[in-house]
């Protein structure tokens, strides 16, 4: 009787059907049969579809069909996201999209299709933004991030990249749970507030526009994802922003954090939504425009040439007011409504590559002629050790 | 009293000098050191210091060796005791017929002394205190004065010491005639009462050449700067600090525009070595050249990121200046113990390019090749030193550059190749070497971009969970890898004068102690063919060297025999044919330790005949 023996077994490789390409390009295919793992999307569009200043429309901005739920937050700010980049006329290549791990940083993959993209390592996107920034100070640089991904395993690297004032337009989709493993509390939840499974938060929340504030970031703003119109200008207006920008968008959970008893569902944000304003950016040079009071428009002018006009809604706000705005948010926070708005800008701010006086020349592009010292600095550096 | 005759040595002896951390013995034994080398004669000097910044004992050993033996020796011909708290142990360290320095300010009990050995006593205390008030001149100074009296006693001349002295202090004209005011006044004591020279003598030669003086950190540092480094990020931990300290020195001096004054580099102090590696990861995938420095500590936390540097293929270059592990360990002893930690860091299935230069001039220029493989192989490069040879001075040969080299920035789709319609797939092996072309950021409006992920995708970069797109890109990464075993530095093999079934292999900071250790060894008759790997993946030379010989010696500075491990791994061979020799005791390893190691297993080795046996 043949004894059992214990297989090794060999996995053949066919070697064939691996491009998971049926065309060239990469945007076109993969959607066939089983194998469907992403979703591309077609690319025919209307022919009367609105182009901005660099002849694109919307459809250029855009990228693959969200794989996220139906109805998710997160989609409206990719939307919004889109929306903004639209409408500064950005190259889509010229902005590097970056994020960790989780919901919030699978949204890269669904806007700007021609923009490099990366999503990282959990906790980590601020790190390789960072990295990403010193390479190449040219490109814009968009980080995308959810409220596990940085109050919790990545909150050093939300708190280091912001005091080091890098260039930077940094998005949290905040839903105060993990959505990916199914709706465990994240540290943005408010204590208090109830899970869907029932279980009641005991521990006190991380607000990140608090922190931000507290540790220097020179563009602060809060926002839902269920509105729009105030979402997208702040989105472009962060973009034109040198130096950290940090944008917190509550942006619910519409799997597991939108029942009554959370702090973070639809409804509650927007019964305990208090904005302080509402802004226009604006492009160019054009007179702005004059249907505000007096009194309550306030003009922000920006680096790149942009101006913001900020349309108080709260008469005493004053957005370049730091200390102010901390005050102001711990007030409110206590009553339980949400702050949101510009809620801090600094127009004059430094970026982490005035710090380190680094070359206006990307360092990407540098090479041997201008990094290596040479043969004779080595020999005079050798005569220097003997 | 000494019923041991007193050793007599010139240009070979070792001093140590036991001193109390944060005293500022530090630049004066350094001094002492290169005044021998100023004598033509070489030195090794190497630093043994606690995890402390202040009180705690730290020693200087200093080997004089006209026959250039760089490796540490063991023993101690002339301990040179300044701190109380070691006195004990620093006594019984002496070599019998060895000689004892210390200041005798204080009486002390015979008993604390040794009858075999010559003990000489030089009032420090008290010719530091009749001349100086201020009680951090008198500390410091000390140490000065002590130098100059073992300048008489070792028969040193004291111009080459004040010449260092008018080096080190150019332009600061009152420190450099106090210091020389010191140095004599612990001269003439000694020369005035006495018997000088000792047994033990610097003799002036021409043995040290061209080479030049320079601890490895600082080398490999600046292989980064001519490398082509722009970007460091890092996070202090000893003994890895020094080399982005170094990094910064360097850049200060060579890579400012000259016009603008601004910095063609950028440091960055990350929060922790995740952050480092991130940023030198986020750096390199935005086609900056990106390093870290760090220590095993800093390596087990950035394996999270070296996995998705090997699985999303973004260079990166990581110099790992081992201590002694497992967790805090010993961190400011030697050790290679992180070799199978970085050759497999991180989950799943990966594998890395490990680099092991054997001194300061081969980590200089293993520093500068880590950033060619690392973009060439677009993966994590190691640069595998250790604290003996990046914190301590080594003499070595003159750092070299040739003004035609290009850096190899490795497969880089340009705009240009993308609009003549060359297919770009993120992960397409065109070559057949498994190595993909990639684009940087921004390169064109609608063409080459890609979405980096660590999750599985196929050739074109597409998220894919299948089976088969998932195994197809492992297989890849294997091709690749075979790759780099032709592109990293290659061993190198030194065979013994007559044919010999038994070889050793060694690596990194063991090779001075080996060298020497093969002509102890021969002495002792036995013949020994040498190969010093260099790199991992290893060379089809490894594979060739075990068929050629029927035993071989591993010597390296770990418990786990972890070379050994990793040969056996990657070339399937029968362990038995491999003999582990292992030294780990924070300590740098002996020639002397190799020799009666090796040595005790050949005479085992030859087995006697029965037959003679029982006659």
């Amino acid at each position: 009787m043949p004894a059992l023996v214990a297989g090794i077994h060999a996995f053949l490789l066919s070697g064939q059907d691996v491009d998971g390409r049926d065309k060239p390009g990469h945007d076109e295919a993969g959607t066939t049969g089983a194998r469907m793992t992403y979703i591309a999307k077609p690319k025919f569009h209307h022919p009367g579809l609105k182009k901005n200043e660099l002849g694109y429309t919307h459809r250029d901005y855009e990228g693959k069909i969200s794989t996220l739920c139906a109805g998710c937050g997160h989609d409206s700010i990719t939307a919004s996201i889109i929306e903004a980049c639209y409408e500064l006329s950005i190259e889509p290549h010229l902005v590097a999209k970056i994020s960790g791990i989780g919901c919030s940083s699978k949204t890269p993959d669904y806007f700007l299709g021609n923009s490099h993209g990366f999503n990282s390592v959990h906790g980590r996107m601020p790190s390789v933004l960072t990295g990403a920034n010193l390479a190449n100070r040219d490109l814009i640089y968009l980080g995308v991030s959810g409220d596990g991904d940085s109050a919790s395993i990545g909150f050093g690297q939300f708190a280091h990249s912001i005091r080091r004032g890098v260039n930077m337009t940094y998005i949290v989709e905040n839903n105060g749970v993990y959505g990916l493993t199914k709706g465990q509390f994240s540290a943005t939840a408010d204590r208090g507030s109830k899970s869907k499974k029932g279980v009641t938060n005991t521990d006190n929340p991380i607000d990140l526009v608090a922190i931000a504030l507290q540790l220097g970031a020179t563009f602060v703003a809060r926002s839902f994802s269920g509105d729009k119109t105030q979402l997208v200008p702040l989105i472009a207006a962060a973009i034109g922003h040198k130096g950290a920008s940090f944008i917190d968008v509550i942006s619910p959970c519409i799997a597991f954090n939108n029942h009554a008893g959370s702090t973070k569902s639809f409804d509650y944000v927007r019964e305990h939504n208090d904005a302080v304003n509402r802004l226009d950016v604006l492009v160019g040079r054009d007179p702005i425009a004059v249907d505000y009071a007096p009194g309550t428009v306030q003009v922000v002018e920006q680096h790149d040439g942009s101006r913001i006009a900020l349309r108080k809604i709260d008469a005493d706000y004053d957005p370049h007011d730091r200390l102010g705005a901390m005050t102001f948010l711990q007030k409110h926070a206590a009553k339980g409504q949400i702050v949101t708005g510009l809620l801090y800008v600094d127009p004059d701010a430094e970026d982490m590559h005035e710090h380190l006086n680094t070359v206006e020349t990307p360092l990407n592009s540098l090479e041997a002629d201008s990094l290596c010292p040479g043969s004779a600095v080595l020999d005079k550096f050798n005569a220097s050790l003997r | 009293m000494s019923d041991k005759k007193p050793i007599s040595s010139v240009n070979d002896f070792v001093v140590r000098f036991a001193n109390v951390n944060g005293s500022g013995s530090a630049s004066a034994n350094e001094m002492f050191a290169r005044a021998i080398l100023r004598h033509g004669v070489p030195v090794s000097p190497r630093n043994i210091f606690p995890s402390n910044i202040q009180g705690l004992p730290t020693w200087y050993e200093v080997r004089v060796t006209e026959a250039g033996h760089l490796g540490a020796r063991g023993g101690v011909d002339m301990m040179v005791a300044m701190n109380p708290q070691t006195w004990d142990k620093d006594v019984a360290g002496i070599e019998p017929g060895g000689y004892l320095f210390y200041d005798s300010t204080k009486p002390m009990p015979s008993t604390k002394f040794r009858d075999d050995i010559t003990v000489i006593g030089v009032p420090l205390t008290a010719i530091t205190n009749s001349t100086y008030t201020d009680p951090r001149q008198r500390q410091l100074f000390k140490n000065i004065i002590y130098l100059g009296s073992l300048s008489a006693l070792l028969d040193m001349d004291p111009k080459l010491i004040e010449q260092l002295i008018g080096e080190q202090y150019k332009g600061k004209e009152k420190l450099l005639s106090s210091n020389v005011h010191a140095l004599h006044l612990g001269r003439d004591w000694a020369l005035q009462n006495l018997k000088c020279p000792i047994g033990l003598r610097v003799k002036k030669s021409d043995k040290v050449g061209d080479r030049i003086f320079i601890e490895g950190n600082s080398a490999a540092a600046l292989g980064a700067v001519y490398g082509g480094a722009t970007v460091c990020a890092w996070y202090p931990i000893t003994p890895s600090s020094s080399v982005a300290e170094a990094f910064t020195a360097h850049c200060k001096k060579y890579r400012h525009d000259p016009e603008t004054g601004k910095a063609k580099y950028a440091i960055v102090q990350g929060e922790d070595e995740l952050a480092s590696i991130g940023i030198v990861i986020g750096a390199s995938w935005n086609g900056a050249r990106a390093f870290t420095a760090t220590s095993g500590p800093g390596i087990s936390l950035m394996t999270e990121f070296i996995g998705l540097s090997y699985f999303a293929e973004i260079p990166a270059v990581i110099m790992n200046i081992q201590r002694a592990g497992p967790s805090t360990g010993m961190p400011t002893r030697t050790q290679q113990c992180d070799i199978i930690a970085c050759a497999y860091a991180s989950h799943g299935d990966t594998k890395h390019v490990l680099l092991f230069p054997e001194d300061p001039a081969e980590a200089f220029e293993f520093a500068a090749a880590a950033f060619d493989l690392a973009e060439r192989l677009q993966t994590t490069i190691f640069l595998m030193l250790d604290l003996d040879i990046g914190m301590n001075h080594r003499l070595c040969r003159p750092l070299k550059w040739d003004d035609a080299r290009q850096y190899d920035r490795g497969k880089i789709m340009t705009a240009e190749m993308l609009e003549e319609g060359r297919d770009f797939g993120r992960y397409l092996d065109v070559d057949g070497d498994g190595i993909p072309y990639r684009t940087y950021p921004g390169t064109h409006p609608t063409k080459g971009s890609y979405f980096t992920r660590g999750t599985s995708r196929d050739r074109y970069a597409r998220y894919s969970e299948e089976g088969t797109v998932y195994a197809d890109n492992m297989q890849r990464l294997v091709r690749k890898f075979e790759t780099a075993q032709d592109l990293v530095p290659r061993p190198l093999q030194a065979n013994a004068e007559r044919p010999t079934k038994y070889g050793v292999i060694y690596f990194g900071s063991t090779s001075p102690a080996m060298d020497e250790a093969i002509g102890l060894l021969e002495a002792r008759g036995h013949q020994l063919d040498r190969l010093r790997i260099r790199a991992f993946p290893f060379h089809s030379s490894v594979a060739s060297f075990l068929a050629e010989h029927d035993f071989v010696y591993v010597v390296e500075q770990n418990r786990d025999s972890q070379l050994r491990q990793l040969i056996v791994n990657e070339n399937g061979i029968d362990p038995v044919r491999l003999v582990p020799i292992v030294h780990y005791d924070g300590t740098p390893i002996t020639a002397r330790f190799i020799a009666k190691a090796i040595g005790d297993h050949q005479d085992h080795l030859k087995v006697t005949p029965l037959r003679k046996a029982v006659s």
